[in-house]
């Protein structure tokens, strides 16, 4: 009954017995094992019980025979984490879930489990002040969590060493985490791979839209630990491997289903400020994709690039007839996308013209210089310092409600049953526009313009000699992701009712600033379509959520960047290129390949 | 000098290329021409400036003085139009775009060639699809001529040494040019491998293509080339057919130095010429 992995450690360990790894708490395997079930299980049931008293704790965890709040997501937790060690007997039907890592995935469930119900109980101990607050149902839970995480981590790990040393604890630890490639996924029919498509992007928007309309922090931190582990965990699994060989497979269609999952957010949430939420969230990755163009492809780094935002948002805002606008007049809303698209193209030309025969870091502080130029002069065209055109630091307000085919965006609708808020029309509004992004991004990239600006980027000599005109490309890229900012910046202009300089800085607390931005783009994973959405989804919606932390949370989100780039510096979603499956290497600096032995060159040479 | 070859017509010209840093003069009124189906070695000690003729050749120098016509046309100094004219070439140190497959590596190089530009692209117009097709068509064939097909979706970087030098030229190729510049194609290669680049060499120039090779392996160039030019502190020492340039003595001396007063004794130069036949019998082992 012990799993396939540890036998075919025991035999290895003829070579050598270093290289055996052990688990981090030594035991037998079916104990272990055993320990894991029975300890989620416990932990699934402690949820149907009370686990504190009084509902001053958001949630109402008073009920019993009824999971609510944090429980549902211990309750979830545990389940997986059950039905993942239950995988490990090699039970029929439950194979599917682990092609990868089996092992693995129970660990990361099983501290997930600990994770958010740990959590649970310190939140309810220190908001209540004390121990006391928690009833039984809550020690039941936790005692079965970490009943859960002894015996998974008593499991053996899901691969041998790769090199013949024993590494420390945390070595160990990091090891035990770990897992192996899944094998190719069996054939299915189309229809069926459709379907698994289909049904991972309902489960992503189910997640998504729960995390969006957390009503407090508690469940949000909850839902972060409980998704943070869950992730990672069919990750080593193998299963997220398995779907994107499924959706690189189907793209068109893991477009459509993806496009799909999200006209449907907008119906899953009854609150116009989750709404918002969610618009918000599409302007910053729609103008974040635009970035993607700059920096993921061409490589140019900008540090300025919210002003071709605000440049877009200002010129849709001084065209759209709000009262306050210098210019009274008012175009229809297509006419204020191309103003804004074509006035953010020719500022992206007047200053990538100068700019681009920089490269580097002096790129860099040019356009940080360039960003904040723009903020600044938004500022003193208010009619004292300089003409009077922007209102100054006033900005322009008032800016009216775009009405679409009679279709007034500004007031709530009766959508197929279901109200449409508001915000939510103009997150769908906005999403015509990512839509409009994903495709000039994924056209562009892969055509003979985006194959040049990825040969700017690895090597701009070499790209050269290779014919490419190197200053041209990189202004083309420059004004591209301009104009893509700018169609962004027209509509944002109408969701917040009113610009003003201070919303274009290079860093802020609000989310689309240069900073952030960039930081978007790098944490989702350059060159990718879906690598800036995920950044920027996270990047705005753990500020948005966790206000209590608005003060740190510049210094947490260097933090973040920092552990990022230390042990996933290829960002959340790999790049194409480096998902390949040939030589997987995940990780960007692997050094070049050993020429020949220097012998060789030797023997060639003194040959002549 | 004369060429032996004189029945070909001239693809380049440099005449009177001159290259200053600052003080320090680094290529010094250098003529070469380079006919049509030639293969020409272009050879010199370290830091004889071969390489800093060759960014003059192709634009990424401009040179000081003199000039550099292709097939009788100025070139500008601008390397992307150096290419686009019809000179391509491969880098010392090899530079591949690492992180791109090695088709794309090749359809980069088909850059020139191709005309589509971003609204094609975003528009997805008619002949896009035809364009692309045909480009990568064209680069698949290069790759079979390479012997690299069989590794199109690998990354460049993934590649073993010599692979990455045979992707290099055929990147170059991609271009269409009628003028190779090969920068040390052998370096770092064993005797089997510098053997296939030779074999290689001696196909492109079979396609009619022109080939401006520096090398420091002087076997490989004596196969190889029809003329050879010696290059020594940034000047053309001597020029002709590679059996008159390796028995000329100042080419000797520009490697080897001059004989000086107290010259290496008998027995040191016996020891020298036997470790030489060894290294030579070894090789011409490794070949078979």
């Amino acid at each position: 009954m012990t799993t396939k992995t540890t036998n075919a450690t025991a035999t290895d360990t003829t070579k050598s017995a270093a290289t055996a790894p052990t688990p981090i708490i030594p035991m037998p395997p079916a104990a272990a094992r055993a320990a894991a079930v029975t300890g989620s299980v416990v932990a699934l049931v402690g949820t149907f019980l009370a686990w504190t008293w009084t509902e001053e704790f958001p949630g109402n965890l008073t009920v019993t025979g009824y999971p609510g709040g944090l429980q549902v997501l211990t309750l979830i937790s545990g389940a997986l984490t059950a039905l993942f060690a239950l995988s490990g007997y090699g039970i029929r039907g439950l194979g599917w879930l682990t092609p990868g890592g089996t092992n693995s995935p129970t660990r990361l469930l099983a501290l997930g489990v600990l994770g958010t119900t740990g959590y649970a109980m310190g939140a309810i101990s220190s908001e209540l002040g004390g121990l006391v607050n928690l009833e039984p149902g809550a020690w039941v839970s936790g005692i079965g969590a970490l009943l859960a995480v002894i015996g998974a981590l008593g499991l053996p790990a899901d691969q041998g060493y790769d090199r013949d040393e024993s590494p420390n604890l945390w070595g160990r630890i990091r090891h035990s985490l770990s897992a192996p490639e899944p094998g190719r996924a069996k054939e299915l029919p189309s229809w069926a791979e459709i379907l698994i498509i289909a049904a991972g992007f309902g489960i992503g928007l189910y997640v998504f839209s729960y995390g969006i309309s957390t009503e407090y922090s508690e469940l949000f931190i909850g839902f972060l630990i409980t998704a943070g582990f869950g992730f990672t965990a069919i990750m080593r699994a193998g299963l997220i491997k398995q779907l994107s060989t499924l959706t690189a497979k189907h793209r068109n269609v893991t477009m459509a289903a993806a496009f799909v999952a999200a006209i449907c957010f907008p119906f899953t949430q009854s609150n116009d400020q989750y709404a918002l939420i969610g618009a918000n969230i599409l302007i910053f990755a729609t103008v974040a994709l635009g970035l993607n163009v700059v920096v993921g492809l061409a490589g140019l780094l900008d540090l300025g690039y919210v002003a071709f935002l605000g440049v877009g948002a200002y010129a849709a805002a001084l065209v759209s007839g709000s009262p306050q606008s210098t210019i009274g007049v008012q175009f229809p809303f297509w006419a204020a996308v191309l103003t804004g698209a074509a006035a953010s193209l020719i500022f992206g030309v007047v200053i990538g013209a100068p700019t681009l025969r920089l490269r580097g870091d002096y790129l860099a502080i040019v356009t940080l210089g360039f960003g904040e130029i723009f903020r600044i002069t938004m500022n003193n065209l208010n009619g004292n310092s300089g003409p009077d055109v922007t209102n100054g630091s006033n900005g322009i307000p008032n800016i009216p409600d775009l009405e679409l085919f009679g279709f007034n965006l500004g007031l709530p609708h009766n959508v197929l049953g279901t109200e449409l808020t508001r915000s939510g029309n103009y997150y769908l509004l906005m999403l015509l526009f990512t839509a409009i992004v994903v495709l000039v991004f994924r056209r562009s990239a892969e055509s003979r313009i985006g194959r040049a600006w990825v040969a700017i980027r690895e090597d701009e000599t070499a790209a050269t000699a290779m014919g490419i005109n190197g200053f041209r490309l990189k202004l083309l890229a420059f004004a591209l992701g301009a104009a893509l900012a700018g169609l962004a910046g027209t509509v944002q202009a109408h969701v917040s009712y009113s610009i003003t300089p201070e919303q274009y800085q290079f860093a802020g607390s609000v989310p689309p600033n240069s900073a952030f931005l960039l930081a978007a783009v790098i944490l989702g994973g350059m060159g990718t379509i879906s690598g800036p959405l995920i950044g920027a989804a996270l990047l705005y919606l753990i500020p948005a959520k966790l206000q209590f932390m608005q003060e740190y949370q510049l210094l947490l989100f260097g933090f973040a960047l920092m552990l990022l780039m230390r042990f996933r510096p290829e960002g959340l979603v790999a790049d194409r290129r480096k998902q390949l499956e040939f030589h997987e290497t995940g990780q960007l600096d692997v050094p070049e390949d050993k020429p020949l032995p220097e012998g060789a060159t030797g023997v060639a040479k003194a040959g002549a | 000098m004369t060429t032996t070859t004189t029945t070909t017509t001239t693809v380049l010209d440099a005449s009177g290329v001159t290259m200053r840093f600052g003080g320090l003069t680094a290529v010094r009124s250098v003529d070469l021409t380079v006919g049509s189906g030639e293969i020409v070695g272009l050879i010199g000690p370290n830091g004889a400036g071969k390489t800093t003729f060759f960014n003059c050749l192709t634009g990424l120098y401009i040179p000081t003085e003199g000039t550099v016509t292709y097939k009788g046309t100025v070139l500008p100094p601008k390397p992307h139009l150096v290419t686009q004219a019809g000179i391509a070439r491969t880098f010392q140190n090899i530079r591949l775009f690492a992180n791109m497959t090695v088709l794309e590596n090749v359809l980069v190089g088909r850059h020139t060639r191709t005309k589509e530009g971003l609204w094609s692209a975003l528009l997805r117009l008619p002949g896009f699809k035809k364009a692309e097709e045909e480009s990568r068509d064209r680069a698949m064939e290069l790759l079979e001529f390479t012997g690299l097909a069989a590794k199109a979706d690998h990354l460049a970087r993934n590649l073993p040494y010599g692979e990455q030098r045979k992707l290099e030229i055929a990147r170059a190729l991609a271009s269409e040019p009628g003028l190779l510049l090969l920068d040390e194609p052998t370096a770092g290669m064993n005797p089997q491998e510098t053997r296939a680049t030779e074999e290689l060499v001696f196909a492109i120039r079979d396609k009619g293509i022109a080939v401006l090779v520096i090398e420091h392996d002087i076997r490989f160039i004596m196969n190889l080339c029809d003329r050879v030019a010696v290059l020594v502190q940034g000047e053309k020492l001597v020029e002709g057919p590679a059996e008159v340039v390796q028995a000329d003595e100042r080419v000797i001396a520009a490697y080897l130095g001059t004989p000086f007063e107290g010259a290496p004794g008998k027995e040191e130069l016996a020891e020298v010429e036997a470790a030489e036949a060894e290294a030579h019998s070894t090789t011409e082992g490794d070949a078979k």
